[in-house]
């Protein structure tokens, strides 16, 4: 390897094209994960993107961008879904596995470990008073998460989105009933209008 | 169901529904989890319920290891290992499938459109753990004030969310909140 590249002697972006990533091995696939999920504090998508698009190589933005979007599509926590979806593709089932291990079990140990401590302490005066001001900031940035995905619909003016959206908040957050008949609900209506909307917008 | 059961059963029972249903990630779910785990089940206060959505957005890895804090003041370490895999496994289990099922068949415009339809319900699912949440957190006028701060240097800058919590966990130990 060499440690500075020579000047203007090969076109820099063609060395990843003729160099196709090498497709990682079962422990590789937990090392990676394991790393990507204890950097990853508030959510793990960006370090889970920067691991395996720029670090590793082992997908383009595009491919990502693909796989992250199927992973979002379907229900459940969207960061375990794709750690099972990007092992499982290069590894079968077995790298499926290796992938969610990294991911989730180092954190899992970690946040036992905090429980534990929490039933043990969690009464003591200081603690109680740090926490309470650690949940207020922890509410304030999943607001700011919220408001950040609603800007596109804004921006879009999509007010049938936002009805559902208005819709959906006053159900669970203020109605507070249950989540499955919100949904049963919610999703066939929604489907129902986003495909009139596209039948209409391109006949 | 019955309340004498091992409560390891109830976690995997409830977890594992949740998982399916949980339509844009783990944060959409934290309305079903306090609705289940303080109003139906009552394996914690509203405080505790709180504190532990506190704890466990302060430590590494998904957020979805909010299910694990649960599970462990429901079980212990057993809980804590059910309530985590119930979570994670159906929906794994699903995406391995569906994957490969979009991967033989290949540019199906269904997930585009079933993706833009769940956008608006899980901004909402969002937004309702936001507010329930506040409620719980918000006790007071600085209270609400340091979520609103939060929630503007969150959203204006590029900040690493550390220091906003650091900046909350100090002020709290400050008994200013």
């Amino acid at each position: 390897m060499l440690p500075d590249s020579p000047p203007a002697a090969v076109p820099a972006p063609d060395i990843p094209a003729s160099n196709p990533p090498r497709e990682p091995g079962l422990a590789e696939l937990f090392v990676a994960f394991a790393k990507m999920s204890l950097a990853g504090f508030g959510g793990v998508l960006y370090w889970a993107r920067r691991g395996i698009v720029d670090q590793h190589r082992w997908m383009t933005a595009e491919e990502f961008n693909e796989t992250y979007a199927l992973c979002h599509f379907l229900p459940g926590p969207n960061v375990v879904n794709l750690s099972v979806v990007f092992g499982s593709r290069f590894r079968g089932i077995a790298g499926g596995v290796a992938a969610f291990a990294g991911l989730v079990g180092p954190p899992l140990t970690i946040a036992t470990i905090l429980a534990a401590l929490y039933m043990r302490f969690g009464e003591i005066d200081a603690l109680r008073r740090i926490l309470a001001g650690v949940a207020c900031a922890a509410v304030g940035l999943l607001l700011a998460t919220v408001l950040k995905m609603m800007m596109p619909l804004i921006r879009k003016r999509d007010a049938v989105g936002l009805i559902i959206l208005a819709a959906v908040f006053v159900a669970i957050g203020m109605a507070r009933l249950p989540l499955q008949t919100v949904l049963l609900v919610g999703i066939p209506v929604s489907l129902a209008v986003t495909l009139t909307m596209r039948r209409r917008a391109n006949p | 169901m019955n309340s004498n059961a091992n409560p390891v059963w109830s976690l995997v029972w409830t977890f594992g529904l949740m998982s399916l249903f949980a339509v844009g990630g783990a944060n959409s779910a934290i309305p079903e989890m306090h609705r289940v785990a303080v109003d139906v089940q009552h394996w914690m206060t509203d405080k505790q319920f709180a504190d532990v959505f506190a704890i466990s957005q302060l430590s590494p890895g998904p957020n979805v290891l909010i299910v694990t804090l649960i599970g462990y003041s429901v079980a212990g370490v057993a809980g804590a290992l059910a309530a985590t895999l119930a979570m994670c496994g159906p929906t794994a289990i699903l995406a391995y499938y569906v994957s490969r099922l979009l991967a033989r068949s290949s540019q199906s415009r269904w997930p585009a459109v079933i993706q833009a339809a769940l956008v608006p319900l899980s901004i909402g699912l969002m937004a309702a753990s936001g507010l329930i949440l506040a409620r719980s957190s918000d006790q007071s006028w600085i209270a609400a004030l340091v979520t609103v701060a939060a929630a503007i240097l969150a959203f204006a800058t590029r900040l690493n969310p550390f220091w906003m919590l650091l900046g909350g966990g100090i002020l709290g130990f400050a008994g200013v909140v």
